[in-house]
């Protein structure tokens, strides 16, 4: 008898058995990767220090600055401007724990160094049919490799450091099928809204989702971590995209991947992560990519998305009458005629090359509204460094938007990059809960290119009125 | 260490708003910190206190004995967001035990799990009765995983059985899986050979 088909992710998840779960207690799941950030990791060093622990795998280990770290340069001193010495002494403390217990670090001075998510696919670290953990719930984004990643809590952080261990019980199967297309000018970004919107802000809860189909399979490697980065707005433990030529081509010579013939070793064992023909899932949804136009949030939920232009509409529940009580919005029409105060192009979701071109595509030889105000961080020293070399940055400033250092910045606003109260942003991040981007701050969720063009109009606008081929991420 | 949970006796309080996100239970500009402690002044921050830093009078979370409310009873999806352990942290510090819900974002539960904040999942109908009076006298015996509302039948409670066994026994899953060692040693080993960083 052959063995029984598999899902992607049963394959992942059986592959790093440690022990089975029993009546008892969870399975025990072995852990390939641990990244770590300086928000969610101090109390986690604390606990090994007061029990005596050592890290077990410092090289399964890698960690980076980007949550706290300012996005503005050092002034002459030297002298990092963070927005309170408790952020300064957060960023010390990771640097310290890292030095005392041998864990890789990207430190301020490393050219590799970036928003978690975003570094860690360039440095090859991230691979198919890996298990990835990082103290960070949009750690969903490496499953756009075929990995099992998702986010932990600092007591699992800890657990990590200590065993490469977690105790685990096993997630339930969802499949996301995109068929056809997307439109010329329609980005990942809005796919994702797409999909998310369909799910629903709790849809996802318990499940790893794969997402499949041809749509996924024409996606390319960054606009899949877009897609995958997403998954937790949906409630879902992890999203996953079976790997293909694009994977394996994207991580060929990545300083951390194989190299020479242990990749090509490492590619033919990769081949074989994909949901056998047969395999069952628990529950299966299907999308039509060909429907989806540029999208946007007008809630406060990152669910609470629609096509750019459509009317809002009707609160069916007192959360959703308060989400647009909060958001300032009206059942029945359209958000496109607010005015724009901020915008924010960058995060874990949409900080990359591709998407800050498409940013950039848009503002070339066009002007940031007088009044608005937009920020764009790259999501890494290599991002920066490329967009440099392009002349993206030349085309940010001369547009009036803002230049900054790698880093999460606006999208969870605790660097001292924020959005006033009342302000109405449009940010390419991934979360538009009340008080997401600063105090009181109102954020509307979209792509690089909606973005962009809602920066040169003022008001929240379809990329494809200012050109009708950009809209990649 | 999570602080033991066998059974619990308090009046709730109701905050029915349905996806209550991590962002609500404590601002991502107080996890700028190092430490777990006095997260409580940070819980619901942006819901106590004005754009000027003072507090909100008609704001019950700002007046409310928590000694005598130690149960949170919140609307659907509740804890969903990101993976910040500060949330818990937060909501323990300020003095809840346990929080009650339709449904519980995983990784807050997960997270609470470890802390000795008991996450109780309930079906629709108890939720609407808890929701619509609120105040009411309940009991939480995780020892016989039942939920009491006032003088009422008690209902059962499903509590995933490993965390609900280190509730009881004070224990902690890092020294269980510390325990495991030999099994993780001999998982390296079979398959050793691809470092990572």
């Amino acid at each position: 008898m052959s063995p029984s088909p598999r899902t992607l992710f049963d394959k992942v998840w059986d592959a790093h058995i440690v022990s089975p779960e029993r009546e008892d207690a969870p399975a025990i799941l072995y852990i390939d990767l641990h990244l770590v950030h300086e928000v969610t990791s101090p109390q986690a060093f604390a606990e090994l220090k007061q029990r005596g622990l050592r890290v077990r795998q410092p090289q399964r280990t890698y960690a980076t600055l980007d949550h706290s770290t300012p996005t503005r340069p050092p002034d002459a001193a030297g002298r990092r401007p963070y927005i309170t010495p408790a952020a300064e002494a957060q960023v010390e403390t990771l640097r310290r724990n890292c030095a005392g217990y041998g864990i890789p670090l990207a430190d301020w001075d490393s050219p590799d160094r970036g928003v978690v998510h975003v570094m860690a696919p360039e440095l090859g670290l991230t691979q198919p049919g890996m298990t990835v953990v990082c103290g960070d719930s949009h750690t969903a984004t490496h499953g756009a490799f075929g990995a099992l990643a998702f986010g932990i809590g600092t007591s699992e952080v800890a657990h990590v450091l200590a065993t490469q261990c977690l105790l685990q019980h096993k997630p339930k199967r969802m499949r996301v099928t995109v068929s056809g297309a997307l439109q010329p000018g329609v980005s990942a970004k809005d796919l994702t809204l797409a999909v998310i919107a369909r799910l629903g802000f709790g849809g996802g809860s318990g499940y790893v989702i794969e997402y499949a189909g041809e749509a996924i399979a024409a996606l390319d490697m960054e606009q899949r971590m877009t897609l995958c980065n997403m998954s937790i707005e949906a409630g879902a433990r992890a999203g996953m995209v079976a790997p293909d030529e694009k994977t394996f081509a994207y991580l060929r010579g990545r300083r951390h991947a194989p190299q020479d013939q242990a990749f090509e070793d490492a590619v033919a064992a990769w081949r074989t992560l994909r949901t056998d023909d047969g395999a069952v899932f628990d529950r299966e949804i299907a999308l039509d990519a060909s429907e989806i136009t540029p999208m946007a949030t007008y809630g406060t939920t990152p669910d609470a998305a629609a096509a750019i232009g459509a009317p809002v509409p009707a609160p069916m529940t007192e959360s959703e009458r308060r989400a647009l009580d909060y958001m300032g919005f009206k059942p029945g029409v359209a958000t496109t005629a607010e005015s724009v105060d901020v915008v924010f192009i960058g995060s874990c979701t949409n900080g990359r090359l591709s998407d800050l071109r498409d940013a950039a595509a848009i503002l070339k030889d066009r002007r940031v509204k007088p009044g608005v105000r937009m920020l764009v961080a790259p999501g890494s020293e290599s991002v920066r460094r490329q967009a440099e070399a392009e002349g993206l940055d030349r085309i940010f400033t001369a547009a009036g938007a803002e230049w900054r250092l790698p880093g999460c910045s606006m999208c969870i606003a605790m660097n001292g990059d924020f959005a006033e109260p009342r302000q109405l942003a449009v940010s390419t991040s991934n979360r538009n809960f009340e008080g997401r981007q600063g105090k009181g701050a109102r954020t509307i969720l979209a792509s690089p290119a909606t973005a962009a063009a809602s920066a040169v109009t003022g008001v929240l606008t379809d990329p494809r009125t200012l050109a009708p081929e950009v809209g990649h991420g | 260490m999570a602080e033991r949970f066998t059974r619990l006796t308090s009046r709730t309080f109701v905050m029915p708003q349905a996806s209550i996100d991590t962002d609500q239970i404590i601002p991502a500009r107080f996890l700028t910190t190092t430490s777990k402690d006095g997260l409580g002044a940070a819980a619901f921050y942006d819901w106590r206190y004005a754009a000027d830093g003072a507090a909100i009078p008609d704001q019950p979370l700002n007046t409310l004995d928590v000694t005598q409310h130690r149960i949170l009873v919140a609307g659907d999806n509740f804890g969903c967001g990101s993976s910040r352990e500060h949330a818990p942290w937060a909501l323990l510090d300020y003095g809840f035990r346990a929080v009650i819900s339709t449904s519980i974002a995983d990784i807050f539960t997960s997270n609470a799990f470890k802390n000795g904040l008991l996450p109780i999942q309930v079906d629709e109908a108890t939720h609407q009765r808890l929701v619509a009076t609120p105040e009411r006298e309940v009991t939480v015996d995780l020892e016989q995983n039942i939920l009491i509302i006032g003088n009422e039948a008690p209902i059962p409670i499903a509590v995933e059985a490993f965390s609900r066994r280190c509730l009881l026994d004070g224990v902690d899953a890092m020294g269980w899986l510390l325990h495991r060692t030999p099994e993780i040693e001999a998982f390296e080993l079979k398959r050793a050979g691809s470092v990572v960083t």
